[in-house]
């Protein structure tokens, strides 16, 4: 275990008191304290949004880019670099409704990314929108008469794009949140963890008092992670019981492992310049 | 019969898509390459897969080539469509290849003077090969049959297309080849006035623009390259896929520009030289991301290819029409650099200096190709490429030796280049975030009026240095020098080799005209001022419909450039387009 102080960013903080964003920030830092990776060794790619100026509020690598691309950044960071820890910190309207391409194609790809949704089932930065996860219903600015959008379900959506690992986190259980990355940063392959997070503000219906009453740990029931019929299945419960924990893990390849040219060491430290011989080669082709 | 024509002949194979036009004809540029002769060939395609016309032509020459002519003197045809669209291009006592089954109205060849060579070539690939597949190669066997052209140089090309598929196949097409060969040559070779015959030069690559950026990418460093296919850039991706694994590189297909860019951006942030490749449609959905790139002063590389649009437009032709365009996208103002190689050498160098300067300026380089750039073939001098020019420098990069001694690394420093010393992650003193936010020097988001406007100008001083810097192509004057010329044609990109002839002409025919050619567009060089101010008469070239590049100098100098000479029918500009399109002005200025 590393020294939290290690992760202590400068910057106070723009976030609303309350908001499940101080949870996530303090769930990642513990984690990577657990895991013992120091600040510059790990990259935390983010896309727009509250939450995603996490990276601004702790000491690490970051990349705080535009709305919905944290995925294709990372993705390619990490083949750019796999022997560091990339992870993805971006909101529900970030990973699912601007970005939700992307998000179809790292389960697919599996790159060794850990993607923490920061879920508030609300746009918060631009003051109380309806987003993707809204449930069928909710009242908001642009939703007067409640949206007419089912929400959506990002863990039968991950799971039935073939992503390696699928959770969902608390931010009112931080240890179990916290459990949870370490586990998803361990895991080689592209892991999702939707996290429950109340909006203070803007969303009146998913409050603590809300996901207090209703969540369970996956890990104290029978669960098993390794079957992926149970798995779905559990993503579809959401009601008087709500599940958060593993739903799912398999052990896949990564996408890094797929290319050749990673097996000699990270690319970034590899020279620029072709050999004369492989150069005479390539000219040759077109001779 | 008069005198045969050596070594001079523009060759047109016309088919359907789906017929093997492009492979049959870039296998004959490279079979007239090995023989120590000059081509420049180009093709015409349509978006489809079957169906359609098709044709690919090549002018060869035992001197070097700028672009193809309007007139042909052999069409190999597939089709009857190719003879009735191209009969029009033949000059008199040219002739038309095709297969003697092909009906043809053979009054109107009579007509035009154009020799009919009809040959049994389902036939002979039936008998002698086995399949009527081979046609193609048939096709080819009889054009080096009936120009006498040595046959061992086709021989070797199909050798060398066919070896994956075995040594069977390869034995059947060269069979065929030679069965057409020897047919055409002896019935017809006598009576065509125009012969091939292989020169004792140098072996010169057959290098596309496309073809060019790769190999220029590569020696420069780029060690990754994110793209979803578009035409006409596709053919990098190919490239970068088929070489990858050898090469050590990475090549990312992507599920939309969007990924590609952000991709590439992820990958340069943390150190690699990266690129992505794509056409207008792709770039206008990279337009965020590239102010992103511009915003965090990452180094990354564009190439578009153009084509023209709006939309979808005509997606296999040819367009310069998304200059101003590529200049402004995106939100804001941030420097970026374009660059706008004419030929495939240019393109090659192109490529090797967009890394460069990338990461000399921290910001995105564009490398403006168009269809007719990308995919036009031509032989260039090996030497003309050597990995001794390719001189790599990462610009104001740390080392992890220098982060070692240094207490406070500021990534966006205020310095008074504008150029802020870049670490790349992963080094314990160099921990800072990158962001789109306008930021402060360590990195931190700010709104803070008097810090963002420090940060405006630390970046746009880039540009201001970027304007003066050596590297940076500075436009190039063809022909006489300015006092002597009364005529100055303005162009960049492609525009230079159809251009570069049309000049050749005019001269020949006494009149003095030259050309200047920008290799680069942006920032607008600082010297090209004076030269214009030195035209007696400037006419720029385009293909476009607006005369973007007229409109950029004309801002840039406050100079008017009085003539314009645009193309915008989605073919390229060529030197006969370019002359009568001249006299058409010259009469409207005699008229005034």
């Amino acid at each position: 275990m590393l020294d939290l102080k290690l992760y202590q960013g400068r910057e106070k903080p723009t976030w609303c008191p309350g908001c499940g964003d101080w949870g996530i920030l303090a769930a990642v830092k513990n984690a990577l304290a657990e895991l013992e990776i120091p600040p510059h060794r790990a990259l935390i790619v983010s896309g727009i949004g509250c939450g995603s100026k996490l990276p601004h509020y702790m000491r690490v690598n970051g990349f705080h880019g535009i709305h919905g691309r944290a995925l294709p950044i990372a993705t390619a960071a990490k083949l750019a670099n796999h022997e560091m820890t990339v992870l993805v910190v971006a909101g529900d309207g970030d990973s699912y409704g601007i970005g939700g391409n992307h998000l179809l194609h790292a389960c697919r790809r599996n790159p060794d990314l850990t993607h923490l949704v920061q879920d508030n089932r609300v746009y918060g930065l631009t003051k109380g929108q309806y987003s993707p996860t809204s449930e069928k219903g909710f009242f908001t600015v642009t939703s007067p008469e409640g949206s007419v959008e089912l929400g959506f379900n990002p863990l039968t959506i991950a799971l039935a794009a073939g992503a390696s690992f699928v959770a969902r986190g608390f931010v009112g259980d931080l240890k179990h949140l916290t459990g949870l990355i370490v586990r998803g940063v361990k895991h080689k392959g592209y892991a999702l963890i939707d996290i429950l997070q109340p909006c203070v503000t803007f969303n009146r219906v998913n409050t603590y008092e809300f996901y207090n009453e209703r969540v369970y740990r996956l890990e104290e029931t029978d669960h098993d992670p390794r079957d992926r019929l149970a798995a779905l299945q559990k993503t579809w419960e959401w009601g008087e019981q709500i599940p958060i924990g593993l739903f799912y893990e398999e052990e896949r390849p990564t996408h890094e492992e797929g290319f050749p040219a990673l097996r000699l060491g990270p690319l970034v430290e590899r020279g620029l310049k072709p050999t004369a011989e492989e150069f005479a080669a390539l000219k040759a082709e077109f001779l | 019969m008069a005198e045969k024509i050596i070594n001079r002949l523009s060759f047109k194979i016309g088919g359907e898509a789906g017929q093997g036009v492009e492979s049959s004809g870039a296998g004959f540029a490279k079979a007239l390459a090995r023989g120590g002769l000059h081509i420049f060939a180009y093709q015409d395609y349509m978006s489809r897969i079957r169906g359609g016309h098709n044709f690919f032509q090549i002018r060869v020459s035992d001197r070097p080539l700028y672009s193809h002519t309007d007139e042909i003197e052999l069409l190999l045809a597939l089709t009857t469509e190719a003879v009735e669209k191209h009969l029009s291009e033949l000059v008199p006592g040219g002739g038309v290849i095709c297969d003697e089954e092909l009906k043809l109205e053979g009054g109107s060849l009579a007509e035009r003077e154009v020799k009919l060579f009809q040959l049994p070539l389902g036939k002979i690939a039936l008998e002698e090969g086995g399949s009527k597949v081979m046609a193609n190669t048939a096709a080819l066997g009889a054009a080096a049959g009936i120009t006498n052209y040595k046959l061992e140089h086709l021989e070797s090309v199909i050798e060398a297309n066919f070896k994956v598929k075995g040594p069977q196949i390869v034995q059947a097409n060269l069979a065929v080849v030679r069965a057409a060969y020897e047919y055409a040559r002896q019935r017809y070779a006598a009576d065509f006035g125009y012969e091939l015959r292989e020169l004792a030069a140098p072996k010169r690559l057959v290098l596309s623009g496309n073809g060019a950026i790769c190999l220029g990418a590569v020696a420069a460093g780029c060690k990754f390259l994110a793209a979803y296919p578009m035409t006409p850039t596709t053919g990098i991706l190919e490239w970068f896929a088929a070489h990858a694994s050898d090469l050590g590189l990475v090549f990312k297909q992507t599920e939309d520009e969007i990924a590609a860019i952000n991709m590439a951006i992820g990958a340069a942030h943390m150190g690699l030289r990266a690129m992505c490749a794509t056409s207008g449609g792709g770039f206008s959905l990279m337009a965020e991301a590239l102010g992103l790139a511009g915003m965090t002063e990452t180094p990354i590389v564009i190439v578009e290819g153009q084509r023209p649009g709006p939309s979808t437009g005509l997606p296999t032709k040819t367009e310069q029409g998304d200059l101003l365009f590529v200049l402004h996208a995106s939100q804001g103002e941030f420097p970026r650099i374009i660059l706008a190689p004419g030929t495939a050498e240019e393109a090659f160098f192109a490529a090797v200096r967009a890394f460069n300067l990338a990461e000399r300026y921290q910001c995105p380089v564009i490398i403006l190709s168009d269809h007719f750039l990308a995919t036009s073939l031509r032989t260039v001098e090996p030497d003309r490429l050597k990995l001794e020019d390719v001189k790599i420098d990462r610009g104001e990069l740390l080392t992890p030796e220098e982060l070692d001694k240094i207490t406070d690394y500021k990534r966006f420093r205020l310095t008074e280049t504008g150029i802020s010393p870049r670490a790349l992650p992963g080094h314990p003193k160099a921990v800072y975030v990158a962001t789109g936010d306008e930021h402060a020097e360590d990195g931190r988001i700010t709104e803070e009026p008097v810090l963002r406007r420090r940060m405006m100008e630390k970046r746009m001083r880039k540009l201001e240095l970027a304007r003066r810097d050596r590297e940076l192509p500075a436009p190039k004057l063809y022909g006489p020098q300015d006092q002597d010329a009364e005529l100055t044609f303005l162009a960049w990109g492609s525009t230079w080799g159809p251009l570069r002839e049309a000049v050749e002409r005019l001269n020949s025919a006494g009149e003095r005209a030259n050309m200047l050619h920008f290799s680069a567009v942006w920032p607008f060089p600082e010297e090209a001022a004076e030269a214009l101010k030195k035209a007696k008469r400037l006419i720029a070239v385009e293909g476009n419909y607006s005369g973007q590049f007229a409109r950029l100098i004309r801002r840039e100098t406050g100079l008017k450039v009085e003539g314009l000479i645009t193309k915008y029918d989605g073919l390229p500009l060529s030197p006969g387009y370019i002359l009568q399109r001249l006299r058409e002005l010259e009469g409207v200025k005699a008229g005034a």
